[in-house]
């Protein structure tokens, strides 16, 4: 009887998981080989500096405090007392930066690939939905370690949602918990931090990456009509992948220790705002450009315009797929990748400019 | 509604509005026959109407009259302008001081525009040099309007006002710099340009510290009187109070009142007081030296405390070197940092105790302040230490994930050298 229960190998998992047909479906799966199939690792290692941001922020979770009076102390612990509590803060902060960077890379591999066309326009929402959350994670972990320069980056972030009409009062108080940046908005970004978005990102990882399994790797629109050479997946092109993984760990290892994530000063919300205060490099073009727009434009307040504007702009481009093609099915394709390189050039420009004036 | 009550609801709103933009217009103004006919007037006649405009008087009500007198109801000079109605017509220099005090030495009437404003400066001004000297018939000397300015006078509060703390020292210097005006009352006139070589013009002027000291903050405003030598220590302590107290108990105050020589004033001067340092007590020109000789035990106290402050000093700021050395390589030494402020106080508290000039009362912070500079260069040495074994690790885990990544391709070679990675497509 007792025999008949043991485990025998790998048999007895597959039994129950079914992991032969996991095996069946990734010795089928493959990658077309083209000029442009770099451009796919990208989206591993995007996913790659996700499981990193996870496995980190369990580790900090250990010992931050979501308060006012406990935050910056609890960070300033992990960084001087915690053993390697710096190098995880610093491989925190430094993944979640690269993470969006190598986001953004995906973003425009697939519009310049033309992979948004159909049948993956869900896959291209769910990707946009996706980087949306990870702009969520950078904007609420910045207020964390409550220290002077994320505060108020936070408090003009939280104001420029108030400037909003009809609902824009109402998001700003909901966001901070009361009327200014306060404790209460240390508690929700904490909130909306670790248990919020790594929920809503989880879900639509499983549902970016099912859509991926479903249709395929894309193949660009130039090579419809021929056959492309196809790389195995496993173990070929997963290996290439794992070395990509360890390429980005060693860049990342090498921030963190030659360049730790600063703590900077307490904040002090009865102190003035520093000179020169800007948000993160990622949130530096739109808000270069809100710099920009005069404080009217003929009746209409300025940063209203400038949020409306980056309102109809955001869904243009979420809408790409859809208009990506004419009434006949045809690709536009110039269309798509000019779209692709101004908003690019814009994004890129922007960033500078915010950054050094 | 019936076309009637709309047409009654327009003519009540109008008359409403009507009625609302009359009672919101200010009162039409009181009649004033100076301003009248002044304005018409040109040059000397016409100025005092168009300063007066800015006049704190002319906001709480006064007219030319309530000084000069005269009937400002009257349509004619000659009845604007009557002795039988009180007008003085051009007020002496003499006379200024009793007619400002008119009022200002009223508390009933001060309290009607400015409850907390005193009302004792005629009472000082008697008591000053200014004052006794115009009494004694010298109408040369500084009255109300020689400093406040006339028919334009401003609340002290307001910049453009002549004795707004950043512009007190000018009007001061307006007489007091001028040589001529000086001479016969055998008064120096290099005051004003030493005050602008001292830490008090420093503070006021570049840093904008309207507290800063100013003429009137040591000789009084309108009791303005030159500090009696004795006093000078006393004058300084308003401020600066551990230093006098420090002082008081040194044997240089019995000597140096002894002497009928000033306190603080004997090393730092007056007006032109520079920013102290750890010279000024040993070494060639220091002010210590004037007096005492170096071998002797002044001059040997004053080398001592002069020995302990350096020290100090430099332990400080070499722990400040490693401390930004360590933040610079992104180091977390935040807290090492804060804790250099209480080392820095140490060094002042020493700086303050160097005021009873003995080397004893000088030694006890500065062994505090180096015990902080000793803890704080140890943790910035820790900092600078960590930074290097991070590098070293960073080396290390740089070269087994590039160990790694060239196994992984050496497994990517040897297995595709078996099978290789694009599998024969079907048919072709």
């Amino acid at each position: 009887m007792a025999s008949a229960l043991r485990p025998k190998g790998l048999g007895w998992l597959d039994e129950r998981l079914g992991l032969s047909a996991l095996r069946e479906f990734t010795a089928h799966k493959t990658v077309p080989l083209h000029s442009a199939t770099v451009w796919y690792y990208f989206g591993g290692i995007t996913l790659f500096l996700f499981t990193i941001q996870v496995l980190t922020g369990v580790l900090l979770l250990l010992y931050y405090r979501p308060s006012p009076t406990e935050a910056y102390e609890s960070v300033q612990f992990i960084m001087t007392r915690v053993q390697f509590g710096w190098l995880v803060r610093s491989i925190h902060s430094w993944s979640a930066n690269l993470m969006i960077l190598t986001a953004f890379i995906h973003m425009f591999s697939v519009v310049f690939l033309h992979s948004y066309r159909r049948p993956r326009e869900v896959t291209w929402l769910s990707g946009l939905v996706l980087l949306g959350l990870a702009l969520g994670f950078g904007f609420s972990g910045y207020l964390l370690p409550w220290n002077k320069v994320s505060y108020f980056a936070t408090k003009v972030g939280t104001d420029m949602a108030a400037t909003v009409p009809v609902a824009g009062h109402q998001v700003a108080r909901f966001l901070r918990g009361g009327a200014d940046v306060g404790g209460a908005t240390l508690t929700r970004f904490f909130g909306f931090h670790v248990a919020v978005l790594p929920g809503l990102t989880t879900l639509l990882l499983v549902v970016h990456l099912g859509l991926v399994q479903r249709h395929g790797m894309s193949s660009p629109p130039w090579s419809e009509g021929r056959k492309l050479d196809q790389m195995r997946f496993f173990p070929n092109f997963f290996l290439r992948e794992l070395m990509a993984w360890y390429a980005a760990l060693a860049v990342l290892g090498s921030l963190a220790a030659l360049f730790p994530w600063e703590l900077g000063e307490k904040a002090d919300p009865f102190a003035p705002a520093p000179a020169g205060i800007r948000p993160e490099w990622y949130f530096l073009a739109p808000f270069y450009t809100l710099k920009l727009i005069p404080s009217h434009v003929w009746r209409i307040e300025g940063e209203l315009l400038g949020l409306m504007g980056f309102a109809l702009l955001a869904a243009w481009w979420v809408l790409l797929p859809f208009w990506a093609s004419d009434s006949r099915g045809t690709l536009r394709t110039r269309w798509v990748t000019g779209a692709g390189v101004a908003l690019m050039a814009y994004l890129v420009t922007f960033s500078l400019l915010g950054y050094f004036r | 509604m019936t076309r009637n009550q709309s047409g009654t609801g327009f003519m009540a709103c109008m008359a409403c509005l009507v009625l609302g933009c009359a009672s919101a217009s200010p009162a039409a103004p009181a009649k004033d026959s100076c301003v009248e006919c002044h304005s018409n007037m040109e040059g000397a006649l016409r100025a005092p109407v168009t300063d007066y405009a800015n006049d704190v008087h002319s906001r709480h009500g006064f007219s030319c009259a309530d000084c000069h007198g005269g009937d400002r109801n009257a349509d004619d000079p000659e009845g604007a302008m009557s002795p039988a109605k009180g007008f003085k017509g051009h007020i002496t220099r003499a006379a200024v001081p009793a007619l400002c005090a008119h009022c200002h030495s009223d508390a009933t009437l001060m309290h009607r525009f400015k409850p907390q404003q005193r009302v004792d400066q005629l009472a000082l001004y008697l008591t000053s040099v200014h004052g006794k000297r115009l009494a004694a018939g010298d109408t040369a000397v500084a009255n109300c309007v020689d400093c406040h300015s006339v028919h334009n006078i401003r609340e002290v509060k307001d910049p453009l006002s002549p004795v707004y703390p950043l512009k007190l020292p000018e009007t001061c210097a307006r007489c007091h710099a001028n040589a001529v005006h000086m001479a016969p009352y055998k008064i120096e006139s290099n005051q004003f340009a030493e005050y602008r070589t001292s830490v008090h013009w420093e503070a006021l002027s570049k840093r904008g510290d309207l507290s800063a000291p100013n003429c009137a903050s040591c000789h009084g405003n309108h009791g303005a009187t030159p500090p009696q030598v004795a006093s000078a220590a006393e004058v300084c302590g308003t401020c600066h109070v551990l230093f006098e107290e420090m002082y008081n108990k040194s044997p240089h105050q019995p000597a140096f009142a002894a002497m009928g020589a000033g306190g603080c004033t004997i090393c730092h001067g007056n007006h032109g007081i520079r920013k102290p340092g750890i010279a000024m007590l040993a070494g060639a020109g220091s002010v210590c030296g004037q007096c005492h000789d170096a071998t002797s035990a002044g001059g040997a106290a004053a080398t001592q405390m002069a020995g302990l402050l350096t020290k100090l000093d430099n332990a400080l700021t070499q722990s400040d070197a490693i401390l930004n050395r360590a933040r610079d390589s992104g180091m977390e030494v935040s807290e090492p940092i804060l804790r250099q402020m209480e080392g820095r106080e140490a060094l002042v508290k020493a700086r303050v105790a160097m005021h009873a000039f003995q080397a004893a009362a000088v030694a006890k912070p500065v062994a505090e302040g180096l015990a902080v500079a000793a803890d704080t260069r140890r943790a910035g040495e820790r900092a600078l230490q960590d930074r290097n074994g991070r590098r070293v690790g960073l080396a290390l885990s740089l070269v087994t994930i590039l160990v790694t990544m060239a196994g992984l391709w050496m497994a990517i070679r040897s297995l595709e050298s078996k099978a290789p990675a694009v599998p024969k497509p079907a048919g072709r």
